[in-house]
């Protein structure tokens, strides 16, 4: 037997988790419910308007459904044998063509929008071209505008139509920003895609990768970094820079021997692995290790103990990278590299 | 009329090991499916614990992807498949009025090669590491290149040879339906639950083959260095994401069908009402099964195959909606107006329906290609595809295990223990997987094995582990209920709901092994109902009593799928094992088992099998015990 009482417990725990998932739209860096561009709102625009339809469909179907079985649900002695009713045509008619309507409002912004947001902009002057590049576990991206190329973190005027074009140097990933553009999967060899969004608003945004490619497919964060129309020329002229190598000539050798054969700093170094250019500056290193004067998480901490913390056991951070067990340094070499690396800054924040 | 009676017929072990009768394979893929079911859960709870809070260090990152692949990968193939399987072996032959399906010995071949490929593919726990690249098993990940231990050679081997069970499964079932029917059963006739069957058997027939070729392609990227997907040799990548989801989306299709035909009998029965919109019903579940080979892309809209693409398959994804959307209003309205009993087979099949319209809706959201680049391989997907298939599936084959139950087993379900399965599992279903949509939409994507704190996935998160730890109850509760229930006396009667509307509530729970002593007359669509309002005490018989012909059991196919299984091993290995003399000891394994498969092929085509008879005065003594 079912009554209503047990209707409302089946209800509960569903309207429980309403209350407390509607409190949030989530994080405005991160939410694909918060979006702060363009190209996410329009995403999101759509997404509401399904949502609106389904909420219908799913109303009227779990109104009709309790009324149902509270309804006509069989009493206690009750042993007659209900009309034996083959069908309605009418009935069949009305929740095929109400169902096709619904689909027509969904399905001609839906085609609109795919065509709008497959938009070419890789040709347009105006716009800020990057060649992103994923490996595992990390993202470069190439300005080659300027011929600059950077890691884990990508700069970009506010305001400006970015235009991507993505592909992978390994395994399928996707680049992911929730809150200013949707995702799109970096594929290996030949099979470049293309996709562009801007975000009006200055501010550091969350970037993942979204499709598995890996044991720290998890990890593969990287941030956006929306900067005004100035500070981005200064920072399109600092990291062309050259960087000068750390001044303690014990620490400056095995950086040389020890980093540099993969990992470049200025006009220094081999392009392999990511540039390591202006680092100090970055919001995070390795992506997910967040540089903070205040840390309140297990993966925060300042600059320099974030650059220790990864150079010192990369493996511990993120599991199957490549950088793991590829190099030897003493402690000494290991602080001074942390040292040197955090006071490597790009001076265009103003 | 003499007949030969040379057939030896075993006991204990080697009665089920050779044996060819439905009823008893449908036991063993009900057996073999449920453990996987228990293995494929303790992998889900595995991963649930490791997610319960951020930077959790339970389970390694390495682990984690192989928990993940192998939770999809035994769920859908292992334990989804084979509790199907196990339902329609049980119950489709006794739904058309027939004495076994049509291929007896391929029915047992079937249920052996998947035996033997689930197990094959489970091994790899124990051989230095579990696949890790997802059950999608997307190349280059899955290429010798990213993954160069032995775990996705399991995964491909073991998905072929349990594939090779599943595709002769499908097809003995078509041949079952199309050729077995008692006479009067027209297809118009036929329950709800044999038209699914019979739909999903088609959609195995056309489905399967591309995971054959696909795996086949991939067989041989990975042990004999060949490039059908490897980039850097004029292969592409992109053609295995095409291939995998061209059987991929069927396969789903494959899943849900038939238990949309359960949740039509169990609804019909317990509301006491013919299936109310019979034709529409059929029409719309092949409109759906056709339809299902049309979308495949939908998975693919982030790949980059450019806008028309995208408008299409989601246009065409949207369409799938109608037909549902029929069979839904369908099931309501066979309850309107009807006396609706509340069993837990129909609790369960209660509960399917608005959860499983919740899993169609966010099918539906996804369809939008601009939208879903927001929610492709986020969680939010994660939750769509559990609501229909633990929401849709796994409650359909709940409702339908309870409702056929006294017929499998010849003996009734704790109803009290029931209710308690019911609840448990789908208060612990909703508090797992609806939370995880908000997940999903607010920036985590699926498939990692940590999150970093602070980023407001936390709660949501620990909500998901404690459902997912109440659907664990709620399993266990069936479990004791269904082993309880074979220490009781067998005393469930033929048709122990008291409205059984179809052929299998008219003959004794369990049927014995030749079914119906003597073939029933169908008069109309509810065989059963249509003689119970008619005043009939039962079915009209079509023939009169005589001596039955039956399959002889046989060891063959049991001998064929573990040939196959050593070769799969041998094959596997065959560059790390080195040489006996001259020969490679791996492909000498591996021949060896093809061989012994070959072998057995052979003998059976060889030996002339003409079965046995079981004569009348034999038929009386028989029921009840199968």
């Amino acid at each position: 037997m079912m009554n209503r009482w047990q209707l409302g417990k089946r209800l509960a725990p569903l309207m429980a988790m309403m209350m407390l998932v509607l409190s949030a739209c989530g994080r405005e860096d991160l939410s694909a419910l918060n979006p702060q561009g363009p190209v996410a709102e329009e995403q999101f625009g759509l997404m509401k308007l399904a949502i609106t339809i389904m909420s219908f469909v799913i109303v009227v179907v779990f109104a009709l459904t309790f009324y149902v079985i509270i309804r006509y649900r069989r009493r206690k002695g009750d042993n007659k044998i209900p009309k034996q009713v083959e069908g309605n045509h009418k009935l069949e008619v009305i929740w095929t063509v109400i169902p096709v309507i619904l689909l027509v409002i969904l399905a001609v912004p839906t085609v609109q929008s795919v065509f709008n947001l497959a938009k070419d902009y890789s040709n347009d002057p105006d716009a800020i071209h990057i060649n992103v590049t994923s490996h595992q576990y990390w993202w470069e991206f190439e300005y080659p505008q300027y011929g600059i190329t950077t890691a884990q973190e990508l700069v970009i005027p506010a305001g400006k139509t970015v235009a991507i074009t993505a592909k992978s140097a390994d395994v399928i990933h996707s680049i992911w920003i929730p809150a200013l553009a949707g995702k799109i999967d970096t594929n290996p060899a030949g099979n470049v895609n293309k996709m562009y969004f801007s975000a009006p608003k200055t501010g550091v945004y969350l970037g993942k990768c979204a499709e598995l490619c890996g044991p720290s497919h998890g990890l593969m964060d990287f941030k956006v970094k929306v900067v005004d129309s100035a500070s981005y020329d200064r920072w399109v002229a600092a990291i062309q820079e050259p960087v000068a190598l750390p001044s303690d000539p014990a620490v400056a050798a095995a950086f040389e021997s020890k980093c540099l054969s993969c990992h470049a700093v200025g006009d220094l170094g081999g392009p392999a692995f990511p540039n390591l250019t202006g680092i100090g500056s970055r919001e995070s290193v390795g992506g997910i290790l967040i540089n903070t004067d205040d840390p309140k998480y297990s993966n925060e901490g300042s600059t320099y103990d974030n650059l220790y913390r990864w150079i010192k056991d990369p493996e511990k951070v993120k599991p199957g990278n490549l950088m793991s067990g590829s190099y030897n340094l003493t402690e000494q070499e290991l602080d001074g590299i942390a040292k040197y690396l955090s006071e490597l800054t790009l001076d265009y924040e103003q | 009329m003499s007949h030969v009676h040379t057939v030896k017929r075993h006991t204990g072990l080697m009665d089920w090991l050779t044996t060819v009768d439905h009823k008893k394979i449908g036991i063993l893929y009900l057996i073999a499916g449920g453990f996987f079911f228990l293995v494929g859960g303790l992998e889900a709870l595995l991963i649930r614990v490791q997610l319960w809070k951020p930077l959790n260090d339970f389970i390694d990152a390495g682990t984690f992807n192989e928990l993940i692949t192998m939770h999809g990968t035994t769920m859908i193939f292992l334990a989804a498949m084979p509790m199907l399987f196990a339902l329609m072996n049980a119950v489709i032959p006794l739904q058309i009025g027939a004495r076994d399906v049509a291929f007896p010995f391929l029915n047992a071949l079937g249920f052996w090669t998947f035996l033997f490929g689930g197990v094959l593919l489970n091994v790899s726990w124990f051989t230095g590491g579990a696949p890790d690249a997802g059950w999608t098993s997307y190349v280059p990940l899955a290429g010798t290149t990213y993954s160069a231990d032995r775990g996705v050679d399991y995964y491909v081997m073991g998905l072929q040879i349990a594939g090779i069970g599943t595709l002769i499964g499908g097809i003995n079932f078509l041949a079952t339906i199309i050729n077995m029917r008692a006479p009067g059963m027209t297809f118009m006739r036929m329950p709800m639950f044999t038209w699914a069957a019979f739909i999903t058997s088609a959609l195995i027939l056309f489905a399967f083959p591309a995971l054959t070729v696909g795996l086949v392609a991939l067989m041989f990227d990975r042990i004999f260095s060949a490039n059908f997907f490897n980039p850097a040799a004029g292969g592409n990548m992109v053609l295995w994401e095409h291939i995998f989801w061209i059987f991929g989306h069927p396969e789903v299709y494959i899943l849900i069908m038939p238990a949309f035909g359960i949740i039509s009998e169990v609804v019909s029965t317990f509301s006491r009402k013919r299936l109310f919109g019979y034709s529409s019903m059929v029409f719309a579940t092949m409109l759906i099964g056709f339809l299902g080979f049309m979308v495949w892309a939908h998975h693919m809209f982030t790949t980059g195959l450019g806008p028309i693409a995208n408008s299409l398959f989601s246009i065409a994804t949207m369409l799938i909606a109608i037909p549902t959307g029929i069979k839904i209003f369908n099931w309501v309205f066979t309850m309107w107006g009807g006396s609706i009993r509340f069993t837990t087979a129909n609790l369960f099949a209660i509960g399917f329906i608005p959860t499983f319209v919740m899993g169609g809706v966010t099918g539906v959201m996804l369809a939008a290609a601009p939208a879903d680049f927001q929610y492709h391989d986020t969680y939010f997907v994660v939750a769509h595809f559990h609501y229909v298939i633990v929401g849709g599936l796994i409650l359909g084959i709940f409702a339908g295990l309870h409702y056929w139950w006294p017929k499998m087993f010849g003996r009734m379900l704790n109803e009290k223990i029931g209710i308690w399965t019911f609840w448990t599992f789908i208060i612990g279903f909703h508090l797992t997987f609806f939370v995880q949509h908000f997940l999903g939409l607010i920036g985590m994507q699926r498939r990692v094995f940590t999150y970093l704190d602070g980023v407001g996935f936390n709660e949501m998160n620990l909500i998901s582990t404690i459902g997912a730890f109440l659907m664990g109850v709620g399993t266990i509760l069936f479990l004791i209920n269904t082993i309880g229930s074979l220490f009781r006396p067998m005393d469930a009667k033929d048709d122990p709901w008291e409205d059984g509307r179809t052929l299998e509530w008219t003959i004794p729970s369990p049927p014995p092994e030749y079914n119906f002593k003597q073939t029933p007359l169908v008069r109309g669509y509810d065989a059963l109902w249509k003689e119970k309002m008619d005043g009939h005490k039962g079915m009209t018989p079509a023939e009169p009593i005589g001596p039955i012909h039956m399959p002889s059991p046989s060891l063959l196919p049991f001998l064929m799928s573990l040939g196959l299984f050593i070769g799969g091993f041998g094959f596997m290995y065959a560059g790390e094992w080195g040489k006996i003399g001259a020969l490679n000891t791996g492909y000498t394994i591996g021949a060896l088992g093809v061989i012994m498969t070959l072998g057995c092929m052979v003998a059976r085509s060889v030996k002339d099998d003409p079965g046995f008879h079981i004569e009348e005065h034999e038929l009386d003594d028989k029921g009840g015990k199968a």
